[in-house]
């Protein structure tokens, strides 16, 4: 047990896959990068560093180096995974989406109810999402509501890295296909991660803080946004659970309707879209299935319906802030409890 | 390069059984007891027969929208391809999957694909398992003049050179990309010709000669199990029906329809050259015809009598778990 950051949790469960199961691959673009260059061969390592040191390990026949081609990129890994390998493809920005999602969303997703039941295509798709670095609209999204909306598919969003290693084993051990997100600015957040493997069902919420008055859900680097919230009113005596799902599809609905039971106030914390994202979805479960439960409107604290944008001044304003998330529990505490009509 | 007498037999079973098993649809189509849309693949049997006759059940292909005689070259079960395009249980998708995504995965079948250039980076990435387990097998994408034009394409060829994959490209040349002429579609009008630019050996033949696309993918896979990469083959034919069973194929001249079949008939022309040359005899050919006819029937009248898939079977084998 030693404290890791997000990028040597994920690092560490490659390799340990990698050195269990020789069918695991990895392919992407600059995975290892300089091949081809005149210096070193594991330049990059990813452009985040996270496959770094691996091609030393396991060589080029394993840490395959890609032109820039996201479409054969996906559909190489869907065609690999199901004719025997388990590849861990990267799509460097969940932006990249846009040239490629027919290779995820029409084939590789679609294989095994399309055949009736026959395929397996056990491929792990890495790609990284979140706003906060002046990237500006095409390499500052959190698409996963687009993956989320695919039958076929499984979004695993990790916020800590001891959830990001064991969801990663996991999620290459997964006979489906898995879309894993990473968290740009969580990558250097660091946790206690055993040494050894170990995996984290999908499906399965983790509650980061628990409380009576108020639920916040919330994904990825939210669920940090969400804790910070939960810790200030903490101090002013109001106790505010805070519910990680983990994984959006499978999306673990008991453990949020069983907090929104004890809580009857919902909150909503989600970097994904305005429109039809996860914040919308989760809302509309449970106004269907919780509505009992409420004692006041549900709060959804999301992007605004915009691109990303560049000006540091707009992005902040994009991002959902503490402060925002802060003035809806506030609100939410204010609501008078419904009445109901005799 | 020559061959046995009992590969002779077996293309020439496989191209008739894609025949019949076509003009069957063609007929049975118009009782609309077919549900959805068909494509049929008549005119163009030599193409897949010539390719698949050198490959075995661990060798993998995708195939398009017009898949029917992929599969069957492929070997797929006649009877359970029939059902699937009925959409009935016991079909090769249970029903699920239809005529556009007929798999069978036990026979190396990576799909029909319903994507006009979908399946060219698939089977790059079966390709890439055949390297990486060093087995020696190779994969075969069957694309058409439109889907040529796809950026799929272009991506999975370049990938291919760039990996040294064992893949082979086998670019369908019908004339049309659904109603749209290929010479119009096709920027430089030499499918092979680009293919040959991304790096890998690539040729032109004529599709409707059994023996010069055998002759070429032979080549080809031989090349791509020994280390050689990818290679192209562009094979030129003509569909006999339209894009669609229904097309009115008014894009085409009468001239044009009347003349496909006296002159672009893989069937007739792969006969008379083995019985001119004397390799096979007419009742050795009309034995074929007749068992394959009879197969035909049965897998018609089975798919016939066969049950809907129940509303139960809606939400499974959407994920192995979940």
């Amino acid at each position: 047990m030693a404290r890791k950051t997000i990028r040597e949790a994920i690092n560490e469960a490659l390799r340990q896959e990698m050195a269990r199961d020789p069918d695991v691959i990895i392919i992407g673009e600059d995975v290892s990068g300089g091949a081809g260059g005149s210096g070193e061969e594991d330049a990059y390592g990813g452009v985040m560093g996270v496959t770094k040191g691996l091609i030393g390990e396991f060589g080029r026949e394993r840490v395959i180096d890609t032109p820039i081609s996201e479409s054969a990129i996906m559909g190489a890994a869907a065609g690999a995974a199901t004719t025997g390998l388990r590849p861990v493809a990267e799509l460097m920005f969940v932006d990249f989406v846009g040239v490629c999602f027919d290779q995820i969303m029409n084939q590789a997703a679609k294989f095994r109810y399309m055949f009736g039941g026959k395929a397996r295509t056990p491929m792990v798709l890495r790609t990284m999402i979140g706003a906060g670095f002046r990237a500006a609209a095409q390499h500052s999204q959190s698409l996963y509501h687009l993956f989320t909306a695919v039958p076929g598919l499984k979004c695993v969003l990790p916020s800590n890295a001891y959830d990001a290693k064991g969801l990663m084993i996991q999620a290459i051990r997964d006979d489906d296909p898995v879309i894993f997100f990473e968290h740009k600015a969580l990558y250097d957040i660091a946790d206690e991660v055993p040494d050894e493997a170990y995996t984290i069902p999908f499906g399965e919420a983790n509650f980061t803080r628990e409380g009576d008055d108020v639920t916040i859900v919330a994904f990825s680097r939210m669920v940090h946004i969400a804790n910070e919230v939960a810790d200030k009113l903490r101090r002013e005596g109001v106790s505010v659970e805070v519910l990680d799902p983990r994984t959006s599809s499978p999306l673990d609905t008991d453990s949020i309707l069983e907090s929104v039971e004890k809580t009857g106030r919902l909150v909503i914390v989600d970097e994904s879209a305005a429109r039809c994202g996860l914040a919308g979805d989760i809302a509309g479960m449970v106004a269907q299935e919780g509505f009992d439960f409420l004692r006041g409107p549900i709060r959804q604290v999301t992007v605004p319906h915009t691109p990303v944008p560049f000006a540091p001044t707009l992005e902040d304003a994009y991002i959902p802030s503490p402060a925002k998330v802060e003035a809806a529990v506030r609100q939410l505490l204010d609501t008078k409890p419904r009445r109901m009509s005799a | 390069m020559t061959f046995s007498e009992s590969q002779l037999l077996d293309a020439y079973r496989r191209m008739r059984t894609i025949r019949d098993f076509e003009e069957r649809i063609h007929t049975e189509n118009t009782t609309g007891d077919i549900p959805g849309f068909v494509h049929l693949y008549a005119g163009q049997e030599a193409i897949a027969t010539g390719v698949c006759l050198h490959l075995s059940e661990k060798d993998y292909i995708g195939s398009t929208h017009r898949g029917h005689g992929h599969c069957i070259a492929k070997l797929c079960d006649v009877k359970g391809m029939m059902k699937e395009i009925f959409g009935k249980q016991g079909g090769l998708c249970a029903g699920k999957g239809g005529s556009m995504h007929i798999a069978d995965l036990s026979q190396g079948m990576l799909g029909a694909n319903a994507i006009v250039g979908g399946n060219p980076p698939l089977a790059v990435g079966a390709a890439l398992t055949a390297k990486t387990k060093q087995t020696r097998h190779c994969a075969v994408s069957f694309t058409g003049d439109g889907g040529s034009n796809q950026g799929t394409t272009f991506e999975a060829m370049n990938m291919a050179v760039v990996l040294q994959l064992p893949v082979l490209f086998v670019i369908e040349n019908n004339g049309y990309g659904e109603g749209t002429g290929a010479d119009y579609a096709v920027g430089s009008k030499d499918i092979a010709g680009r293919a040959a630019g991304f790096g890998m050996p690539a040729v032109r033949v004529d599709g409707t000669d059994f023996f010069a696309v055998a002759e070429a993918a032979g080549e080809a896979i031989e090349r791509a199990r020994n280390g050689g990469g990818p290679s192209a083959i562009e094979a030129v034919a003509m569909r006999f029906y339209g894009h669609y069973e229904g097309d009115p194929q008014t894009y085409r001249s009468a001239e044009e329809l009347k003349r496909i079949r006296e002159d672009s008939d893989c069937l007739r022309i792969f006969r008379t050259r083995v019985t001119a040359e004397g390799t096979l005899s007419e009742a050795q050919l009309d034995a074929i015809d007749a068992e394959v006819a009879e197969l035909i029937d049965e897998a018609v009248a089975e798919a016939r009598a066969a049950d809907y898939p129940p509303v139960s079977e809606l939400t499974t084998d959407v994920y192995v778990s979940y």
